[in-house]
């Protein structure tokens, strides 16, 4: 059965956990920016972690359904409906075949990641699901979803129980996973590759200072203006590989914030890197958000990583106990 | 060997200093060195992505264990002998350029920069051979070496927002072709009908870092009626 887009928004494209293996050709990792969020929705509509869902950016987001769904979604803070009911971030809901499910714009944040029961089907392209816009393949025809799109789902056996009497069901996923924008955030990074390039005081800088999200910002990377972090020379550096998470400097001294769609190398110095954990906050930064970014070692990174993927394996146990 | 982390899911491995002594010597060390950790399938590892200096080798932490441990598997994998294989021997791939005055937006700014006429910069263009330091900036995107000095020009001042797909350009001392429609700073001087990256086929892009190029001069005739 199929999803009917009655209104796309601003860029909503179907999105799996990434395109991995394909750097050497040139090929972005993709993916849903915050794939946390994605595993976490997946889970909670009993899917396979790595099933596809839609990334929805700034709602503005309606689609109808043709069969009974269950659908749960994680994210910023967005108003989302069927019909007079809300579904909170992290909840799970049941959907009946002729409903509508609205996401109107988010309070804080700027994007959403929404599971449904089967997943959407579109075929594997390399290995993924993810849309790829730049390259335009994968995905729906490997472009953003427009109005009046027919969005193929699979079949799923958990569908059958939307037929439930309830609609919002009981459990939900912990709310620091599902609800992700914050106000005025910090982003925690370690120390990037190039960091020896800058002086010490300019690190320092960058560390202390608030920067402010650029208009000029997409699915590849967020600029940021601010200090201005500049270098004692600006002697070009061979291109190797960057990475979702990493920040690196132009010579202008405004740093640019790499996402998943990034390009697979660069040449500009990387001064630090986000750290994987807090990719989920950077995925909510929009354009004038105000946010800064604070050093932990790679040990605490790691640590930080290993330590949520505990918990996410409890969760994961713990919600295949209650829908039993 | 350096190695240096790249964030907290990837490793750098300094392979050369720099390229740009010898490029061919550089680029046969990364590809004996991506070749060395492939080889040696060390747990974690998810991909290997090769540079001009450098390989970068990406990991999952949660599978790697200890980073400690799992550098020293790095440096261990390094010390392995490097047979050449069929794949590793370099591939000779011709691609036809169309260096028509339509396509090739920026033939005259280079013919200034070089001194030389532009059918000149053409010419020398398509005789030089060059081999693919690596694919990157966009899927396919090859970085060839071997650019005739006099043709070097300057990245523009202010990069293009749209350079049309199959764009055969000029960067510095490199030369490359946009697989797809993009914005840019490299110089255009001509087109390819040829498709660099195509998602469907078993290997999608046309070339891999180590591969052999030559342009092949296309009348616009040809261009139009190119056919893969």
């Amino acid at each position: 059965m199929n999803l009917s887009i009655l209104r796309a928004g601003f860029l909503t494209s179907v999105q799996d956990l990434g395109r991995a293996g394909w750097r050497a050709s040139g090929v972005s990792v993709g993916g849903a920016l915050d794939a946390f969020a994605l595993r976490v929705a997946n889970l909670l509509v009993g899917n396979q972690e790595s099933a596809a869902g839609l990334e929805i950016a700034l709602g503005n987001f309606r689609a109808q359904f043709h069969d009974d769904r269950l659908v749960a979604w994680c994210g910023g803070e967005f108003d989302v409906r069927i019909g007079s009911t809300i579904l909170a971030a992290g909840h799970v809901a049941a959907l009946r075949a002729g409903e509508e499910l609205v996401i109107n714009q988010s309070k804080i944040g700027s994007r959403a990641w929404l599971a449904i029961s089967g997943g959407i089907d579109v075929p594997l392209v390399l290995g993924s699901r993810s849309t790829d816009l730049r390259a335009n393949f994968g995905g729906l025809d490997g472009r953003a979803l427009r109005d009046g799109d027919e969005i193929p789902l699979r079949n799923h056996p958990r569908s059958a129980t939307a037929a439930t009497v309830q609609r919002i069901f009981p459990w939900s996923a912990p709310r620091e996973w599902s609800s992700t924008a914050k106000q005025n955030p910090v982003l925690r990074v370690v120390r990037g590759k190039d960091v020896d390039l800058f002086d010490e005081s300019v690190f320092e800088i960058f560390l202390s200072e608030r920067f402010v999200v650029h208009a000029d910002s997409d699915r590849m990377g967020v600029r940021l203006e601010g200090a201005e972090l500049r270098r004692q020379e600006n002697v070009d550096l061979v291109s190797e590989a960057v990475a979702p998470g990493t920040i690196q400097v132009p010579p202008s001294g405004n740093p640019i914030l790499l996402l998943g769609d990034c390009q697979t190398i660069g040449g500009y110095p990387k001064i630090a890197h986000v750290i994987t954990v807090d990719l989920s906050l950077a995925a909510q930064l929009r354009p004038g958000d105000r946010f800064r970014f604070q050093e932990i070692s790679l040990d605490d990174a790691h640590e930080l990583l290993l330590d949520r993927e505990k918990d996410f394996v409890r969760f994961k146990v713990g919600l295949q106990l209650q829908s039993r | 060997m350096e190695i240096s982390a790249l964030g907290d899911c990837a490793v750098v491995l300094r392979v050369v200093e720099n390229s740009a002594e010898d490029a061919d010597k550089a680029l046969e060390a990364v590809l004996k060195t991506r070749q060395q950790i492939e080889t040696a399938q060390i747990p974690g590892v998810i991909e290997v992505a090769p540079a001009y200096t450098t390989v970068a080798v990406f990991f999952d932490p949660l599978r790697a264990g200890a980073a400690g441990a799992f550098i020293e598997k790095i440096r261990a994998a390094l010390k392995t002998k490097w047979r050449r294989t069929r794949s590793a021997s370099p591939r000779e791939i011709e691609i036809p350029v169309c260096y028509d005055r339509e396509f090739a937006l920026d033939l005259d700014h280079v013919a200034q920069t070089a001194n030389l006429n532009s059918d000149e910069i053409a010419r020398r263009h398509a005789e030089a051979s060059y081999r693919v330091s690596c694919v990157g900036f966009m899927p396919g995107f090859p970085y060839l070496s071997g650019l005739p000095r006099e043709l070097a020009t300057p990245r523009r001042d202010t990069p293009r927002t749209k350079i049309p797909a199959g764009s055969v350009a000029i960067g510095g001392a490199q030369t490359g072709i946009y697989p797809f429609e993009s914005p840019g700073g490299w110089n255009v001087i001509g087109r390819t009908p040829q498709r660099l990256f195509d998602a469907q086929r078993t290997e999608p892009a046309l070339l891999r870092a180590g591969d052999r190029v030559r342009f092949r001069p296309v009348t616009r005739a040809e261009f139009d009626n190119w056919r893969e």
